[in-house]
């Protein structure tokens, strides 16, 4: 394995009390082609320029080739930059745009004086010396011919040509690639990942790259590191960032994905879609978890065959494969297969065992689909809760009809409005009575967790759980209902997500 | 009963109007004059008359000095104190900017001839007549030359700064290779800005040198007063040619290259 070129240990950087990058550890090998990836605001850009030097961080260090570099300038780091949107001079042709950073260099020769010492001298590169580099940068980006050419007449795929040799011709140890083909078209950015990709073998130097297109970076990279809110959530390679995601993020973030809420109820097996699956994982008993599905590992066949049936709710031709959506219960599944099914058609689905993926709950609580009712209680879990529906949009009131008056006056009926529960586990208090709560369930295991004992109350009919953090001891099979406090119910609306 | 049009075309028939009447009207009157005698017979003896009278030359010379030096010393104080604005993160930024504005929403006058008290105050008056003239014009026309390269500097991209340092140049060879020629359309406005009045304004020149000095202005004023309306129209003549050629040379006509980064003023 190559040396550690460049460290980041415990970077933290802030804009007026904003958060931007928290406490990042990462490091990048020599000659590697490193992807940073995320949507916008995660804190990728602002990691590339602490590396560049355009921004100081807050804390923590940056190591080049071992030596400290986080307070150094820009200027006196043997890394260069491919900019987002070029960042050409105007005022300069291309041959002086890409010469720029050449005639500043200043480089160390060792020279023989007449007496026969060796002495060292500071030289600045000859015209002939520069204007054979800015020949060689031209040829490598496919653009020979091109040095008078003002670079303001150029289409944008040559100016980035430009800007890309304007960035290598000085030999960085690192380039530095800022979303550098966010401009560009569709087809023009297909081949110019190719071509990136091709460059940075012949080069031979280390590429830090910076992008949130998924697809881009598994195409190019040989790491992907992926940031969330200015945190790293996963470094991995291409495979093993695709097929292994480590949260559910990052498997959404990644190629597209089924994810589903499921628990685990034996070793390696999962409840979800209302069924239960083999996996492979080894996780803990009633644990609530993410179950992550790509779409391509879902195989339909007909009704009654597979592990669980639904109904056809769309179908979309896209290319290779059909895109469709299916029905099971209350939860759509994406599936891409290449036999199309009509819509409203009845089928059922398969999923290997080694192709579900299962993730740690980032925040372990009860989550539940409900809506809201008429009298502004919500109904989830076959029960139905007092509840706090101002919370749905800020600074709201409700007025003596029920209807809830926004912050501009606006007026809402809340009734039927399909929202996300959210109810923590110590947030529930267990009835013996089945008539005294708000829902009710049979008990359907308990588990002593050291200090408590962690209960699931499933409801009868739709059998839905309540993961319940408790001192009390019950018993398995005891029907019991639940009640939560009004002000620990979460609401939040639900946003209509099609993937 | 038909109905009133009125198409866009129709809009802008007071603009040329206006135009006919108040430049192109005076512009052709004032270019017969030059070219005629007082008899009205055509002559370039007006201009021949320009270049061998010693008191009009001298007049020329004067104008070109004090506009080169109010220039120069604008520039000197101008770019400074734009860049400050434009590119520090100061959150006085605008105030400072309003506070640089200011003077121009003062009579112009009653400046002047405050700046006049101020001079007799520390004993300047009459003793430099150029330098206290000037300094009248620094003091008139340094927003001018603020306004415009403000409006380049705070356009710049800071992308081409970054760059700049990114491939290895330092603050200094970065302003000098990538902010400085950048601004330049703004330098060029502001000079343009400055020069053009400067070599023509002798109010200032009046109060603040107590009429020991003449420039353009007051000689093509007295050529008019005296009657000489030839010589006048001559003088003028030369001082609008040299104007064009001014602003062609520094790339004024040129919309494409300059028209966005000239900013608001011109």
């Amino acid at each position: 394995m190559a040396e550690k070129i460049i460290e980041l240990i415990g970077i933290s950087k802030s804009y007026d009390g904003t958060v931007v990058v928290d406490n990042e550890n990462l490091y990048v090998r020599k000659g590697e082609f490193v992807t940073l990836l995320g949507p916008s605001g995660c804190g990728k850009t602002t990691t590339l320029r602490m590396i560049a030097g355009f921004e100081l961080p807050d804390s923590g260090q940056i190591l080049l080739n071992g030596k400290d570099i986080s307070t150094i300038p820009p200027y006196m780091r043997p890394i260069n930059t491919v900019f987002q949107r070029y960042a050409l001079f105007p005022h300069l042709n291309v041959y002086d745009n890409i010469a720029y950073g050449l005639k500043l260099k200043k480089m160390e020769v060792t020279y023989q004086n007449e007496q026969g010492d060796v002495k060292k001298k500071i030289e600045k590169l000859s015209k002939a010396e520069i204007s054979a580099k800015v020949k060689k940068a031209l040829k490598m980006v496919d653009l020979e011919g091109f040095e008078k050419r003002d670079v303001t007449t150029l289409s944008g795929g040559q100016q980035q040509r430009i800007a890309i040799a304007r960035a290598i011709v000085n030999e960085p140890e690192i380039l530095l690639l800022d979303e550098p083909l966010g401009a560009l078209d569709l087809k023009m950015r297909k081949d110019m990942q190719l071509e990136l990709k091709e460059m940075h073998k012949k080069l031979g130097i280390t590429f830090i790259y910076v992008t949130h297109d998924q697809e881009e970076a598994l195409t190019m990279s040989d790491t992907i590191v992926v940031m969330k809110d200015g945190a790293i959530q996963q470094i991995g390679t291409p495979t093993d960032i695709y097929n292994e995601p480590k949260s559910a993020f990052v498997a959404d973030f990644i190629g597209e994905s089924n994810i589903f809420s499921g628990t685990i109820v034996g070793d390696k097996k999962v409840r979800f879609l209302g069924k239960v699956f083999d996996m492979v994982d080894d996780f803990e008993l009633h644990e609530k978890v993410d179950v992550v599905v790509r779409p391509e590992d879902v195989f339909l066949v007909d009704a009654g065959l597979g592990a669980v049936d639904g109904v056809i709710t769309s179908s979309i031709f896209k290319g290779v494969h059909y895109e469709m959506a299916m029905q099971i219960g209350k939860n759509e599944i994406i599936i891409q297969d290449t036999i199309q099914r009509q819509v409203g058609e009845k089928a059922s689905i398969i999923i290997k065992h080694f192709d579900i993926h299962i993730m740690h709950k980032e925040f372990v609580s009860n989550v539940y689909d409900g809506y809201i009712t008429k009298k502004n209680t919500v109904r989830f879990a076959e029960g139905e809760f007092e509840c706090d529906v101002t919370q749905l949009y800020p600074e709201s009131t409700l007025d003596e009809e029920g209807y809830l008056v926004l912050k501009n006056g606006e007026k809402i009926d809340l009734t039927d409005v399909d929202v996300r529960v959210e109810v923590g586990l110590k947030d529930i208090e267990i009835i013996d009575n089945e008539d005294d709560g708000d829902s009710c369930g049979e008990i359907v295991s308990i588990i002593y967790k050291g200090d408590h004992y962690q209960v699931i109350v499933r409801t009868f009919e739709e059998e839905e759980d309540f993961v319940i953090d408790t001192e009390y001891v019950w018993n398995e099979n005891d029907k019991v209902s639940v009640k939560i406090p009004p002000e620990k119910i979460k609401l939040s609306l639900k946003v209509v997500e099609k993937k | 009963m038909r109905a009133l049009k009125i198409s866009r075309k129709h809009l802008g028939y007071p603009y040329a109007l206006f135009l006919i009447l108040f430049v192109l009207l005076p512009l052709i009157i004032i270019v017969y004059y030059a070219f005629t005698d007082s008899d009205g017979h055509f002559s370039i003896l007006n201009f021949v008359n320009i270049f061998s009278d010693i008191t009009a030359l001298a007049a020329i010379l004067t104008s070109l000095s004090v506009a080169i030096l109010t220039t120069a010393v604008c520039l000197l104080i101008g770019y400074p104190v734009a860049y400050i604005l434009a590119r520090s993160r100061l959150k006085f930024a605008p105030t400072l900017l309003i506070l640089f504005i200011t003077p121009m929403w003062i009579n112009f006058v009653l400046r002047m001839n405050a700046l006049k008290e101020f001079f007799s105050l520390v004993g300047l008056l009459d003793k430099n007549p150029l330098l206290t003239t000037v300094i009248g014009m620094v003091y008139d026309f340094l927003p001018f030359m603020i306004l415009p390269l403000y409006t380049t500097l705070s356009k710049l991209n800071n992308s081409m700064i970054e760059a700049s340092y990114d491939l290895g140049a330092n603050k200094v060879t970065t302003f000098l290779k990538v902010t400085l020629p950048l601004s330049m359309p703004g330098v060029i406005s502001g000079i343009t800005m400055v020069f053009m009045p400067t070599m023509t304004n002798y109010v200032v020149s009046e109060i603040l040198g107590r009429g020991q000095i003449t420039i353009l202005g007051k000689l093509i004023e007295n050529y008019f007063m005296h009657s000489n309306w030839n010589m006048g129209a001559a003088l003028s003549t030369l001082l609008l040619a040299v104007m064009l050629i001014f602003t062609w040379a520094t790339g004024g006509f040129n919309d494409q290259q300059n028209g966005n980064a000239r900013g608001a003023l011109l």
